[in-house]
């Protein structure tokens, strides 16, 4: 179907045949090219013979005549069209932004980026606190639906991977605290540090990672989809607030999961330590049990819940903030929810970090 | 030139779930025709569109894009295949990552053997054939109203100088003005080019002024498939129900 295009210099004449199109020429491109090249710029252009003519091949010609009409041309009249096309095209080169990269300026974007960040979380965080009043005073449109289909998918759908995690973490440290104190002869301290270890600092920072990971990316895909797909205006001209039916839900489910989830891998983590004692020290069960309560005073428990609350609140109310910030396309979907995670969870290793200041004197046990 | 079939279907079975889409249906669409595919909502043309493209298998039956089936398993043939077709979809599918010159520029660069001055004036020249400015080659597809999307994703699926171009209602959401450049367009490069179109639509002026031939899908296959002429006069229930009683006044 398709003939190759062809060339014939003879005595400046040049004569063109064969289909002139993007998909014949690509084959001898660089042929062409050269072939054209050559012809001398008083040539005649016979293109009479000439098949089809895209405009690939039009601006080909266009462009090899020095962008204007050769002296003496010889063409059909669509083919003419064609290439008239060609030569209508204003000239314009559009400037191309190049964004100068001066340290000082990108510092200055960073910082101006982190704080719109800051405004943004204010943002998410105020309208959820007038949220919760409206709720307070109207409890009948509290989002039940909604609250339950979140502590589904972020609390109870999170229920296996959190528990392989845990005991996994739980038997590791167990065995190699155990290496370490049997030097000692201080076996027995095996209860303390997989106590304190655990409930205090490893369960609620674990369920925080992962929990970043999994349901605070897909808080942000989720409401960034719906931003891309406009179902948020959708959900609006219905009269229906999308920060109370869509924000409020996430960031009060996660907040009330979270504390649970924290309960439930500590616990299977330090029965995973339990385990490894037991294999490593012979450290029987019931023994571990006992001894728990007095070597981990319990306010440690209540931190760990405190923790895994803020935790949850903090990771939510990031992965919302940045859900919303998502324009309708792929590429600020997919870096929104990078920062998402990425953010919750350096924010909530900086708030761990306040916890353990201010919370130095409490639930260490004297010894 | 021989006239072997551009697009050549042949007993297709398309069957969602329960639910039977196409059943035995069978067309061949010559090269330079023009064909207007005509059917109710929800009837499979979007989605007999798809098995042209290959982007779905028929249940069975089989799919010939300029003589090559389309499960033909040999890479670079069916890569050959596919550079000569242009699809514009139904809502764009614009890459709404790149600028609107950049998404016309993508299947060129892909092409590899192109300069940018070449390509720069290349994707100028088609955004000027669907009348928009070069300034909006710069806008991102979120920022333009659903006309512009439809003119840029053909000027995206012209790009390539297809020999088959796959319209999914190619008029639906521009004003009539531009509905008429629009089919003054594709006339043009049916003429220039030698062109094959098929074109899904409901708006009857584009389908006067610009089909050639028309295929009419109902009752899960072509039910009348000719001339324009012909297929406008005929007696099928469907035909007479979709044009209505003025069809006459259209030809
Ligand atoms: N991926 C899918 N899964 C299940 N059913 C589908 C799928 N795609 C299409 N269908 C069904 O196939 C039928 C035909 O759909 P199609 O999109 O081809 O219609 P259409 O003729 O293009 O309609 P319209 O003119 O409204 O665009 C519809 O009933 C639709 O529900
Ligand atoms: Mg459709």
């Amino acid at each position: 179907m398709i003939s190759a295009p062809r060339l014939q210099l003879e005595s400046g004449n040049v004569s063109l045949s064969g289909d002139w199109t993007l998909a014949a020429m690509l084959p001898e491109i660089t042929d062409l090219q050269s072939a054209l090249a050559v012809v001398p710029s008083t040539a005649h252009w016979n293109l009479s013979g000439l098949g089809r003519l895209d405009s690939a091949a039009a601006v080909l010609l266009w462009r090899n005549w020095g962008r204007s009409w050769p002296v003496s041309l010889e063409v059909s009249e669509p083919h003419r069209t064609v290439l008239a096309r060609v030569a209508d095209l204003p000239d314009v080169v559009l400037p191309h932004e190049r964004v100068r990269l001066s340290p000082v300026l990108l510092a200055g974007g960073l910082a101006l980026k982190a704080l719109g960040n800051l405004r943004g979380l204010v943002a998410v965080f105020g309208q959820f606190l007038l949220d919760m009043l409206y709720l307070l005073r109207h409890p009948r449109e509290f989002p039940a639906r909604e609250f339950s289909a979140n502590l589904y998918k972020a609390g109870a759908q999170a229920l296996p991977v959190t528990a392989l995690v845990g005991f996994l973490i739980g038997i590791t440290i167990s065995y190699l605290s155990a290496l370490q104190l049997r030097n000692f002869g201080a076996d027995l301290f095996i209860v303390n540090i997989l106590g304190i270890s655990i409930i205090r600092e490893l369960g609620p920072v674990l369920v925080a990672v992962l929990v970043a990971g999994r349901s605070g990316s897909a808080m942000t895909a989720q409401i960034g989809v719906m931003r891309v797909t406009e179902e948020i205006d959708a959900l609006s001209t219905m009269g229906i607030s999308r920060s109370l039916r869509v924000v409020f839900p996430k960031i009060f489910g996660l907040t009330v999961a979270m504390p649970l989830l924290v309960l439930w891998i500590s616990a299977i983590a330090l029965f995973g330590g339990m385990v490894a004692a037991l294999l490593q020290l012979d450290l029987s069960l019931s023994y571990f049990i006992d001894n728990l309560p007095r070597a981990v005073p319990v306010a440690n428990l209540w931190i760990g819940l405190g923790k895994g609350l803020v935790f949850g609140f903090v990771i939510a109310l990031v992965s919302c903030h940045f859900g919303l910030r998502v324009k309708p396309n792929t590429e600020s979907l997919s870096s929104n929810t990078t920062s998402a995670v990425v953010t919750s969870i350096t924010t909530v290793i900086l708030v761990d970090a306040v916890f353990a200041i201010f919370t130095r004197h409490i639930g260490v046990p004297q010894l | 030139m021989t006239s072997e079939p551009v697009v050549e279907l042949r007993g297709i079975y398309t069957r969602f779930g329960e639910v039977t889409v196409h059943r035995d249906l069978s067309l061949s669409i010559a090269p330079g025709q023009i064909v207007g595919l005509l059917g109710g909502s929800g009837s499979g043309k979007t989605t007999l569109l798809r098995e042209m493209l290959g982007l779905m298998r028929p249940n069975a039956g089989s799919v010939r894009l300029f003589g090559v089936d389309l499960d033909n398993p040999d890479q670079l043939l069916q890569r050959s295949v596919r550079r000569r077709l242009g699809m514009l979809f139904q809502h764009g599918a614009l890459f709404s990552a790149l600028s609107v010159f950049d998404n016309i520029a993508f299947p060129l660069r892909e092409l590899r053997c192109l300069d940018e001055d070449w390509i720069r004036r290349l994707v100028h020249l088609k955004l000027a054939m669907v009348e928009l400015e070069p300034g909006h080659g710069a806008l991102m597809p979120a920022e333009l109203s659903g006309g512009m999307v439809k003119r840029v994703a053909l000027a995206r699926a012209l790009a390539l100088e297809p020999e088959l171009l796959l319209l999914d209602e190619p008029t639906a959401g521009l004003d009539p003005d531009r509905s008429q450049n629009f089919v003054d367009l594709v006339a043009s490069l049916q003429q220039s080019l030698g062109l094959t179109v098929v074109m899904v639509t409901h708006d009857l002026a584009t389908l006067a002024g610009l089909a050639s031939h028309v295929a009419v899908l109902a009752e899960q296959h072509i039910v009348a498939f000719g001339p324009k002429e012909n297929v406008m006069t005929s007696d099928h229930p469907f035909v007479t129900g979709f044009f209505g009683a003025d069809r006459r006044k259209l030809l």
